[in-house]
């Protein structure tokens, strides 16, 4: 029997790399042996992705775009274990964010991104941006009132790129433009059912596509450098005669087995979220979209869900004109820039030292204050944007960019590092 | 560099130009990729212009009509009517029609082409109700105009917004002109945009 078995791995690894691609990333990839807790949420992305994978197939067999709403409350009444289904999904979408917000706050800790880790981190990013657009399309599908209005807001955004500035392109055609593009994305000259089926299809097939073709990147690139540990130190700088890292251990079994518990503690905190908190209070499913979408009733308050808040509070706050833009088109560009300045975050990062825990006070009080302002956003962006909460989503916009523009590149100027080690501390 | 009786050159030569046509080929296929994203046929013909005859009106008369979704209204106002209009200037949020809430050609003291037609969309740009028209003097419309009865914006009778009321901006003016002198194209501009 065995003698059967070996003969067919035999036979398949003639002609595929079986074992090679089995050892070269998981029993011979050698990962850091100090991984600490923030290391988790990578394969808990992983996880998520596949449960969106899973649900999301299931959802289109019920899922009609030509009459959203009433498909979506088909799932939720009528189709059997429906409601669990789609539940599992929508609180999936921003389970999704969590986890990849902290995996990312991981990188800016550990500084991931830094070389040869570059294109890792831009893979990573390209996955970020990918994933917005994911969730933005999955929102318009269940076609309630937050649904068409949130996609209104945002399909009008195209219409404030300010192509005016391009010199043979004056105002009046800028608006055209801008027209024709909105005009373009909806597929008519209203949000419609043409929306919903072109958003369904982006949704469901060409974004997916993209996504997994980016994550299959993200991780060769990882794998192919290695990955980073807590202490920022290279371990292929360390190997023993047999050429392998000696602060490295197999990523199989040793860190299947430790993420193992990590999966089953997350599942349980996701399960519960599913099952007692659906909506999260408004936060993860508005309350606005258990009615169907009204081009005649806007919301009273027209709010993101949570995990777009961060760039939606910075592309409400930004109310300058100058260099004669609007402040709408200069939202724009805060809102844009907040994402592009992400993909260069290894070149703009300067500190000679990787990990925070051997930066100085300078680097570490900025990137508490960064990640403080960054959920501060957050928060703001899905409330009224009056008064206080307008004036503190202003000085969040300007500390966001001047963490990145200046504590970023030139931070380690004002502050002492400390030595780094030789070898990964903390191991056994 | 001449290798093996390779001609570099033309083999340059005979790389770019493939790339190139293949590029052009590529721009190509695009084209119907990128047209079919466009409003559809059926799309197109719902939001076609609609056209009104405003010769059936009675003086101080309103029609509604429907152009993309959306009640468009088409008002004959009497002399009375445009008389009242400058004697409230200083009550409004924007009486010189500043904010970009008409097209160019209405853009003036009565926000229309023509003094006697004014053509609105019907929907309050507050939260989108539809204001209910007032065609005499109210309590509080001393001139005549709309009123919303969701939150109580008040508008003039050439669609000008009140202060101290909810909406925000002046009700819109859509694109139109004119085909005769009173035969008027909502969502067309190709026809006459002057008085």
């Amino acid at each position: 029997m065995m003698r059967m078995v070996n003969g067919l791995i035999d036979w398949v690894d003639a002609r595929l790399p079986v074992v090679n691609t089995y050892k070269k990333h998981m029993s011979e990839y050698y990962a850091p042996k100090n991984f600490n807790f923030w290391y988790y949420f990578g394969v808990l992305s992983m996880v998520v992705l596949v449960n969106q994978l899973l649900t999301g197939v299931w959802l289109t067999m019920f899922y009609s775009p030509s009459d959203g709403f009433a498909s979506v409350e088909y799932i939720m009444r009528d189709v059997q274990w429906g409601w669990l289904i789609r539940y599992m999904h929508a609180v999936g979408a921003s389970a999704f964010f969590a986890v990849v917000y902290i995996h990312m706050f991981r990188g800016l800790m550990y500084g991931s991104y830094k070389p040869p880790r570059e294109l890792v981190w831009i893979f990573g990013m390209l996955i970020y941006v990918a994933l917005m657009a994911e969730g933005f399309l999955g929102y318009v599908l269940p076609w309630g009132n937050m649904s068409y209005w949130g996609a209104q807001v945002i399909i009008s955004l195209a219409g404030a790129i300010p192509f005016d500035v391009l010199p043979f392109i004056d105002a009046k055609d800028a608006k055209e433009i801008g027209e024709a593009l909105t005009t373009w994305v909806r597929g008519d000259f209203m949000l419609s059912t043409a929306t919903v089926n072109k958003f369904f299809a982006l949704h469901v097939v060409a974004i997916p596509i993209v996504l997994l073709a980016l994550v299959f990147l993200h991780i060769l690139a990882l794998h192919e450098v290695g990955s980073n540990n807590p202490d920022g130190v290279e371990i292929k700088q360390n190997k023993d005669e047999n050429g392998i890292p000696r602060d490295g251990i197999p990523f199989h079994p040793y860190y299947t087995v430790k993420d193992l518990p990590g999966v089953i503690i997350f599942l349980m905190i996701f399960a519960t979220v599913i099952f007692f908190f659906p909506t999260g209070g408004g936060y993860l499913i508005e309350k606005p979209n258990f009615i169907p979408a009204n081009a005649l009733k806007t919301p009273d308050h027209i709010a993101p869900v949570w995990y777009y808040g961060p760039y939606y509070a910075m592309l409400r706050a930004t109310t300058l004109e100058f260099l004669g833009m609007s402040s709408k088109a200069w939202g724009l560009i805060a809102m844009a820039g907040a994402i592009v300045i992400l993909f260069l975050v290894p070149w703009l990062d300067r500190h000679p030292v990787k990990s925070i825990r051997y930066k100085g006070l300078v680097s570490k009080i900025a990137l508490t204050l960064f990640v403080l302002d960054f959920l501060m956003l957050g928060y703001f962006g899905t409330q009224p944007a009056t008064g206080l909460a307008k004036t503190l989503a202003q000085i969040g916009t300007v500390y966001y960019f001047f963490f990145f523009i200046v504590l970023l590149p030139f931070g380690h100027r004002f502050e002492k590092s400390k030595p780094v080690p030789e070898r990964v501390t903390g191991g056994h | 560099m001449n290798n093996d009786g390779v001609n570099t050159s033309r083999r340059t030569f005979l790389i770019g130009l493939t790339s190139a046509i293949g590029a052009a080929g590529a721009v190509g296929v695009a084209v119907p990729f990128v047209k079919s994203w466009e409003p559809s046929a059926k799309a197109q013909n719902a939001g076609a212009p609609v056209t009104v005859d405003a010769s059936k009106l009675e003086m101080g008369q309103r029609v509604v009509e429907e152009w993309r979704g959306q009640p468009i209204w088409v008002i004959r106002r009497t002399d009375d009517m445009l008389a009242g209009l400058p004697k409230h200037d200083d009550q409004l949020k924007d009486p010189d029609s500043s904010v970009d809430q008409q097209p160019p050609y209405a853009k003036n003291a009565w926000r229309s082409i023509k003094k006697e037609y004014l053509i609105l969309i019907g929907t309050c740009t507050h939260l989108g109700c539809s204001p209910l028209y007032e065609p005499e003097p109210t309590v509080q419309l001393k001139e005549g105009g709309f009123f919303c009865p969701c939150h109580g914006s008040r508008f003039d009778l050439a669609g000008r917004v009140y202060q101290n009321v909810p909406a925000p901006t002046n009700l819109v003016v859509p694109p139109h002109s004119y085909t005769s002198e009173t035969v008027i194209v909502v969502g067309s501009e190709e026809g006459e945009t002057k008085a």
